[in-house]
C-alpha cells in the first residue's frame, strides 16, 4: 500500500464513474440502466475505501456498508418496478416507457 | 516492479476494461456477467487496501445477491438484445460520451491539481486494523446503531415494497 498513490485508486473510481455515466445515458434497456447505476455506486465505495485505507479509520468502510444496504434494497424495489411495467406495457426500452410524456 | 503494484494495475485493468464492455455488449445478460467480473476486480482491490470485510460483503452481496437478482429478472423477462447500439441516434451516443468524459475531466482535474490527498500518508498498521471485522463490527454496534437500526428497516421496507409491487395486480 505504501507505494501507491491515493490519486490512481481515484482516478480509476472516475474513469468508472464516467463509465457508468455513459452507460446510463446510451443504453436503452432499462435493466442495463440499472446495472450501470450499481457500477457508479461502486466507483463511489471504491473512493471511500481507498480515503478510509489511507487515513487509516473504520468510518469509510461503515460508509460502504450503508450504501450497499441502500443498493440492494433500491435494486430489488427497482427491479418489481420494472416486472410491473413490463406486466402493463410487455416492453423494458426506456424509449417506449413514455406514459409521463405530453 | 513491487507486487502491490503490479496486482493494482492487474485489477484495475480488469476493472477497467470489463467496464467498458459491459456498456457496448447488446447482449444485456453478456452485460450482467461483465459487470460481475468488475465486481470481482473491486473486490481485489478492497484487499489490497486492507478492507477484508468490505472486499468478502462485495463478492457475496454484490457479485453473489444483487447481480444474481438481475440475471434473474433477465430470464423472466426474456428481452431481446440491442442490436441497433451502435447504428443510429448518433448525436445522442456524442453527447452521452462527450458529457461523460467533460465529467472525467473534472474529477481529474480535482484529484491531480487541488491534491486531495495533501501530505497524506498511509497508515499501513492503522488501516490494518480498520479493516476487520472485529473493528467494523465493533463500530457498528456502538457509534453507528441507530442508522444500523435504520438500514435494517430499510431492508424490511424494500422487502415489503418489492412484494407488493410485483404482486399480480394491484387490488
Amino acid at each position: 500500500m505504501n507505494v501507491i498513490p491515493i490519486e490512481y485508486y481515484l482516478t480509476l473510481s472516475a474513469f468508472m464513474f464516467a463509465t457508468g455515466v455513459t452507460g446510463v445515458l446510451i443504453r436503452k434497456n432499462a435493466i442495463v440502466v440499472f446495472m450501470c447505476i450499481e457500477l457508479m455506486l461502486n466507483s463511489a465505495n471504491l473512493t471511500l475505501v481507498a480515503f478510509s485505507s489511507y487515513l487509516g479509520s473504520s468510518a469509510g468502510h461503515i460508509f460502504v456498508f450503508f450504501v450497499m444496504t441502500v443498493a440492494a434494497a433500491e435494486a430489488a424495489v427497482g427491479l418489481a418496478i420494472i416486472i410491473a411495467i413490463f406486466r402493463n406495457k410487455l416492453t423494458v426500452n426506456i424509449d417506449e416507457i413514455n406514459i409521463f410524456k405530453w | 516492479m513491487p507486487l502491490e503494484l503490479i496486482l493494482f494495475v492487474l485489477f484495475a485493468l480488469i476493472a477497467a476494461v470489463s467496464a467498458v464492455v459491459m456498456i457496448t455488449r447488446p447482449n444485456p445478460v453478456m452485460s450482467a456477467i461483465f459487470l460481475v467480473i468488475n465486481f470481482f476486480a473491486l473486490a481485489g482491490l478492497y484487499l489490497l487496501l486492507n478492507a477484508q470485510f468490505i472486499a468478502v460483503v462485495q463478492v457475496i452481496v454484490y457479485a453473489g445477491a444483487i447481480m444474481v437478482l438481475f440475471l434473474f429478472v433477465l430470464m423472466l423477462l426474456n428481452t431481446k438484445s440491442e442490436h441497433k447500439l451502435l447504428s443510429g441516434q448518433n448525436r445522442t451516443k456524442i453527447f452521452a460520451i462527450v458529457l461523460a468524459a467533460f465529467i472525467f475531466a473534472q474529477i481529474a482535474y480535482l484529484i491531480f491539481f487541488s491534491s486531495p490527498s495533501g501530505n497524506l500518508s498511509p497508515e499501513v498498521q492503522a488501516s490494518i486494523k480498520a479493516g476487520t471485522i472485529e473493528e467494523i463490527g465493533h463500530e457498528l454496534y456502538t457509534n453507528y446503531i441507530l442508522p444500523f437500526e435504520a438500514a435494517g428497516f430499510l431492508l424490511l421496507a424494500a422487502t415489503i415494497g418489492a412484494l407488493v409491487l410485483a404482486k399480480k395486480k394491484f387490488e
